[in-house]
């Protein structure tokens, strides 16, 4: 226990700014647990009451394609081919065929095996570190279990990167994060990052899933929150969409507080990751009420939110439809995933 | 003591479901001279929308069933609708204002149509369906499979007999459907519904709509999940608009007929579509 206790956790800039110098598994069970306790009924009601807004006409056109622009379009299923990643990426580039004007989405998550196929089938489409085109994620580090050692971790994130992966998303250890050993948790994010480094020095972003289907309390959603953005995450993102549930509004409501405090506290601003669970335009349109009403418009952009989602988009893309021609659509007028 | 009547709230049917109109709104309809007789929900386009969404998700399973085991389904509701025979001809008295023996004979005529096209569910295919002579060494053979999910204007006149000379042939060969009951006289029709939720049919194969046909049918017409309309109660509707808003998205569409549509083999084939086979043959 006192071994424990006075284990030296490896550098990472903001806990070190932000719990001093002496960075130990003490200090930081010290900060997560004097955290303030989630009032869960007033989050639950929170969530409830801003889920209620009825968005019409010309706002909910602008969601739509703002919807479409935040969308991580995703496959992870053990069937995936390389040809499934290409009509993957094929339909991120042209979401609907019958509407050029379509916004094109934010990125494509697959597993990293399949990185090379996804970059290679965007081509120029590839934003490859620039501002525009999409941006190819990789899950990674054993996912969506996290059952595996720390070098193979490492490997799995490093290898990602070197194919052209521009994002990685990366899943907590959630049987340490439970049994309290947020050291361990916290030195594998930061390996992870240090991992997403490339060969010229920059980054690729990290995306840290808590999958907070697993976490079973607001206040350890709040907690692991809080270790991935002092561990270095760029993102949280709420779930691997392989655990029920998976995304909640209450739950994204809560680690949009997290870092929302973190903005207030330090000016900088983390993303989050709704994902899993999300598939009308209905539901993923609370969402965009949910950001607007508790960090701000300014989070309504691609580098600071995105939902993770598959079906979600040809929900969206048949509202769409029915906006434009005034009749409804159907399923036959999107591609079949 | 005076007993206090319990009325009853009439719903819609969507989905194997009763839900109230999305929009809360409900009409007052009446007896054929005039006196209330009930309040009943008024669809929106809302509600057609999420029928819609219901019927199709409905069609795998049930086109899927077997023509046996459709023809078995069907012929269960009839089963009920005889049960429940006095209830019926009691509706049909009060909203169409017609004498105890008519009702009688309207309600025993939906029945008989019922039974009938129970029968057809596993024989259209071998009356309807052809092997074609081709000169090859294949089988070649034609068979009418059912096109999807069918919007039906039930006609207006005949409550209990119209629904069921429209909503059973589009059943047979395995369509779901969404139906907008007669607007003035829709007890019937509701009454149907809570037969059907009752017998074995499949929640989402029929859902029953009530309310104003003029303002839902456009947009059932214009849906694009929607495969084929049958407009056999739109006589006083603008039909050759709901026909044009139906051709945008190459609907099947079959046009008003004055009174109840007469049983036909032709009202089933109408909502097929003909998959052809080439099946090779083996040397002999």
């Amino acid at each position: 226990m006192t071994a424990m206790k006075h284990t030296a956790l490896a550098p990472a800039e903001r806990a070190v700014e932000l719990i001093g110098g002496d960075l130990t598994e003490k200090s930081l069970r010290l900060h997560l647990e004097g955290l303030p306790g989630v009032d869960a009924v007033g989050l639950e009601a929170r969530a409830g009451a801003l889920g209620a807004r009825s968005i019409k006409t010309t706002s909910k056109a602008w969601a739509l394609d703002k919807i479409i622009e935040l969308i991580d379009l995703t496959t992870l299923e053990g069937a995936d081919t390389p040809g499934k990643v290409r009509s993957l990426v094929a339909k991120a580039i042209t979401p609907d065929a019958s509407d050029l004007t379509t916004p094109r989405v934010a990125a494509v998550c697959v597993y990293g095996d399949m990185v090379a196929d996804a970059v290679a089938a965007l081509g120029s489409a590839h934003s490859a570190g620039g501002d525009d085109g999409i941006n190819v994620a990789a899950v990674a580090t054993a996912f969506p279990s996290g059952r595996a050692s720390l070098s193979v971790k490492i490997a799995d994130t490093a290898e990602a990167v070197v194919a052209g992966a521009d994002e990685i998303d990366m899943v907590i250890d959630r049987g340490a994060f439970l049994s309290g050993r947020y050291g361990l948790v916290f030195d594998q994010i930061v390996a992870v990052k240090e991992a997403c480094r490339r060969e010229d020095g920059s980054y690729a972003h990290l995306k840290v899933i808590l999958e907070t289907g697993e976490l079973t309390t607001y206040d350890n959603v709040r907690r692991a929150s809080w270790l991935s953005i002092l561990a270095g995450g760029d993102f949280i993102k709420t779930s691997t969409g392989k655990v029920t549930p998976a995304a909640t509004l209450p739950v994204t409501l809560l680690m949009l507080q997290v870092v929302g405090d973190w903005y207030r506290l330090t000016g900088e601003r983390i993303g989050v990751k709704p994902a899993g669970g999300i598939r009308t335009s209905k539901d993923a349109i609370k969402y965009l009420v949910t950001v607007a009403e508790t960090v701000g418009e300014q989070w309504l952009q691609p580098h600071l939110f995105r939902f993770g989602a598959s079906s979600l988009l040809n929900d969206v893309l048949l509202q769409r439809q029915k906006l434009r021609t005034g009749r409804y659509s159907g399923p036959d007028y999107v591609t079949i995933d | 003591m005076n007993r206090l009547v319990i009325p009853k709230t009439y719903k819609l049917y969507i989905g194997g479901k009763f839900p109230r109109s999305e929009s809360g709104r409900v009409y007052e309809i009446a007896t054929a001279k005039g006196t209330f007789l009930a309040n009943v929900a008024k669809a929106s386009r809302k509600d057609a929308r999420e029928a819609v969404v219901a019927a199709r998700a409905a069609v795998t399973g049930w086109s899927g069933a077997t023509g046996y085991n459709r023809g078995q389904v069907l012929y269960r509701i009839a089963e009920l609708l005889e049960g429940r025979r006095a209830q019926f001809v009691d509706e049909i008295r009060a909203s169409e204002g017609v004498s105890v023996s008519a009702a009688e004979r309207q309600v025993d005529a939906a029945i008989d149509v019922w039974v009938w096209y129970a029968g057809w569910a596993d024989k259209y295919v071998q009356v309807a369906g052809n092997g074609n002579p081709v000169s090859g060494p294949f089988f070649n053979v034609s068979t009418p499979e059912s096109t999807g999910v069918v919007a039906i204007v039930a006609p207006q006149e005949s409550s209990l007999l119209g629904l069921a000379s429209v909503v059973a042939p589009a059943l047979v060969s395995g369509n779901t459907v969404v139906v907008l009951a007669s607007e003035t006289a829709p007890l019937s029709a509701i009454s149907f519904s809570e037969i059907l939720a009752t017998s074995d049919v499949p929640g989402g194969v029929v859902n029953i709509l009530t309310g104003s046909a003029a303002e839902v049918a456009p947009w059932l017409a214009s849906h694009a999940d929607v495969n084929a309309i049958d407009l056999a109660g739109a006589g006083s509707l603008e039909w050759v608009d709901l026909q044009i808003a139906a051709a945008e998205t190459l609907k099947r569409v079959l046009a008003p007929e004055v009174g109840v549509p007469a049983p036909s083999l032709e009202r089933i084939t109408f909502f097929t579509e003909t998959k052809t086979v080439w099946h090779p043959k083996g040397i002999i």
